[in-house]
């Protein structure tokens, strides 16, 4: 059986199984449609949140990101799992306990002010959509890259996935669904791991193979790398090249960020009690950590494992002749993800950092005349693993399979916290507050519905930035919601007025700053100044600034709140009973 | 009277140990992994031919993210058993 009959079988089932679990967790109610019925065990909400939150980028990208800057990007690893310390301590226990479905909800009801629910549901649609963009672009590149068809074809594909599963379960089937896609996720991402594991370090689980010792020079792993790495012009892998301040802030604005994103939030609305609310953060950040601790493992070793392909006796010796390069890297290179150039003809591929000036004499002297792998995409390091370790046709496909779960799983939260933004937040309660459950039921279904044809249409003309719409939907969510919750819970007297100023603050200051470096409306040509660090004020990437948005939203609601009228005394009453967890039962379904 | 108190008092044992936690928090990824990696280094520890904040970095701090949650979650279900504020 060829390798796409393969993946065809594998995709095809794992899609059975999630239609399968639609039909049978179809929702009949907007309790269950919006929330699950707040019946989903903690653990089972742990692994739907991992699910949710873990996108195609996670899967596909990440280990190659980590690997091709080393140390410098652990900003991911620490930023997408701490933001989680963040909403187990912070936010999901209280947001739970005030027992509602969506987040604009808690911000307009708890600041008693349709303004307030109008501007949070302005913030979370700007920062959904722009997160969905990127999943259905990737959904739609995993499935043209495995199944062999147009991105255009995969998109629709994966829409009408989407669109079975979501609209016809809402939460209770997204939730049910994102579980079984964790599994076929971490399943397809664990098994090439180990191999490759094994393979270098002889130690089976990732994690600790990473610092152990590297099987064939016996050198620590990571020692290795750093050398072979520096011998070739490279930066080392485990040294810090870059500003310490933007570290320190682009780590915070993941973790305030994730924090704030409403599709991970609404998760927490689903458990039974406050107590779950709590341990399912855990639960979820266990889930996410196999993943997270996993990643940055196989994207070392799959480095190190290139390098040593390419220079099979030292870098120090002849790389690798043209002819005798693995099949795995032929088989790559149709694909246009890696492209090779042999540039002084010598029938050799030199692999080595052309940009460095220090090196420069070195490769000179060795008659190089430039990099010859020409293309060299990060994703490689995941998607070539089984190759790599000679593993069977089926891992492959899993892989496959663990892509498009890892993407499906993502867009479909998102999706579902901007339909029930429009369905619940603006429609049932702003313009036609009379209509029954049954009704609203059918318009969050049609809201569904619009939001999946919206989200597959910027997927099929993405507006040209797919790459900073993630980071900018974090610095938004750091910059306005993460905020404007916390304040609601933690301070008694914050107003309508605070909360309100402190949003539209903290919305306008990151996307002028994002806007300023990157172009108006992210239109090359339009940025006033350009995206250099010596043009950063203070030396703070655009990407960064959530962390400050954050802060200016803090310091001006407090301002603002000084200023102005205490909120009324049974809203004060509200905000006591959210802190303790007794009464969330009665507090269920208002 | 005496509830008001209580939850005031609830409320602020919970605000103490969320305190705690965030530092501990902070200590090990803003701390140990970025500003107080050189620092870290000076200490004779290596671990897998690199230094300790390297470890933070890549996985001590995701595990004491793990560890912090569920501390906090066992630490609360006693507080509110305590408090009499659990749910029924």
């Amino acid at each position: 059986m060829d390798q796409f009959t393969l993946n065809l079988i594998v995709v095809g089932a794992t899609f059975a199984l999630y239609i399968g679990i639609a039909i049978w967790a179809r929702a009949g109610t907007t309790s269950e449609y919006y929330a699950a019925s707040r019946g989903v065990n903690p653990i089972v909400n742990g692994a739907a949140t991992a699910a949710d939150w873990m996108s195609a980028a996670s899967f596909i990208s990440m280990a190659g990101l980590i690997a091709f800057v080393g140390y410098g990007n652990s900003s991911f690893l620490m930023g997408w799992t701490g933001g989680y310390v963040l909403l187990a301590l912070l936010l999901a226990p209280y947001l739970r306990k005030f027992g509602r479905f969506t987040v604009p909800e808690f911000i307009g009801d708890r600041f008693y002010s349709t303004t307030a629910r109008i501007v949070a549901v302005i913030c979370l649609l700007v920062i959904s959509i722009t997160y969905v963009i990127g999943q259905m672009t990737g959904a739609g590149v995993a499935f043209s890259r495995f199944l062999e068809v147009q991105n255009t074809t995969g998109l629709l594909i994966a829409s009408t996935v989407v669109f079975i599963y979501a609209v016809l379960g809402g939460m209770k089937g997204i939730t049910y669904t994102q579980l079984a896609q964790y599994c076929v996720l971490i399943t397809a991402y664990t098994i090439p791991a180990v191999f490759i594991s094994l393979q270098l370090t002889g130690n089976p689980v990732p994690p600790l193979g990473l610092f152990s010792t590297h099987a064939e020079s016996g050198l620590p792993l990571l020692s290795k790398l750093d050398q072979v790495l520096t011998e070739l012009g490279f930066h080392d892998y485990t040294g810090h090249h870059a500003s310490k301040l933007n570290m320190f802030l682009f780590t915070m604005s993941l973790m305030v960020g994730t924090a704030g994103l409403p599709h991970v939030i609404i998760r927490f609305f689903t458990v039974p009690k406050v107590a779950d609310a709590r341990k399912s953060a855990g639960w979820a950040l266990v889930f996410i950590s196999l993943l997270y601790l996993t990643a940055p493992a196989v994207g070392a070793m799959a480095k190190l494992n290139i390098i040593t392909t390419i220079y099979p006796d030292g870098t120090a010796e002849e790389p690798i002749r043209y002819d005798d390069k693995p099949d795995w890297m032929e088989n790559w290179a149709q694909t246009g993800l890696l492209s090779f150039e042999d540039k002084n003809d010598d029938g050799r591929i030199q692999y080595y950092n052309d940009r460095s000036e220090e090196f420069a004499p070195i490769a000179e002297a060795r008659g190089w005349e430039g990099n010859e792998i020409v293309t060299f995409n990060q994703d490689i390091l995941v998607l070539a693993n089984p190759e790599i370790a000679q593993l069977p046709g089926w891992v492959l496909a899993l892989i496959a399979a663990g892509g498009l779960a890892a993407a499906l799983s993502t867009a479909a939260g998102l999706l579902l916290a901007i339909s029930s933004a429009i369905s619940h937040d603006l429609l049932k309660s702003v313009f036609m507050p009379k209509i029954t459950d049954k009704q609203e039921l059918l318009y969050a279904r049609i809201s569904m519905a619009f939001a999946i044809a919206l989200a597959t249409w910027l997927g099929l003309n993405p507006p040209g930035f797919a790459a900073q719409v993630v980071a900018l939907a974090f610095g938004l969510a750091a910059a306005t919601l993460f905020p404007a919750l916390m304040m609601g819970i933690f301070s008694k007297k914050m107003n309508t007025q605070g909360a309100v100023t402190g949003m539209l603050v903290g919305l306008i200051a990151t996307l002028l700053y994002i806007f300023t470096y990157l172009g108006w409306f992210f239109i090359p040509g339009t940025n006033m100044l350009p995206n250099e660090p010596d043009y950063w004020l203070f030396g703070i990437s655009p990407l960064s600034f959530g962390a400050v948005g954050a802060i200016l939203n803090f310091a001006s609601a407090v301002v603002v709140m000084k200023m102005t009228k205490a909120p009324p005394p049974e809203i004060q009453d509200l905000v006591e009973s959210i802190r303790v967890p007794r009464g969330a039962g009665t507090a269920v379904d208002h | 009277m005496t509830l008001d108190k209580s939850a005031a008092a609830y409320w602020s044992a919970n605000l103490r140990i969320i305190g705690i936690c965030l530092v501990i928090w902070a200590l090990v990824s803003f701390g140990f992994a970025i500003l107080l990696r050189p620092l870290l280094a000076m200490l004779p520890i290596t671990i897998g031919g690199t230094d300790l904040g390297f470890w933070f970095a890549q996985q001590g701090s995701m595990i004491t993210f793990v560890i912090l949650i569920f501390y906090y979650t066992w630490y609360m279900n006693r507080l509110d058993r305590k408090f009499g504020v659990e749910e029924e």
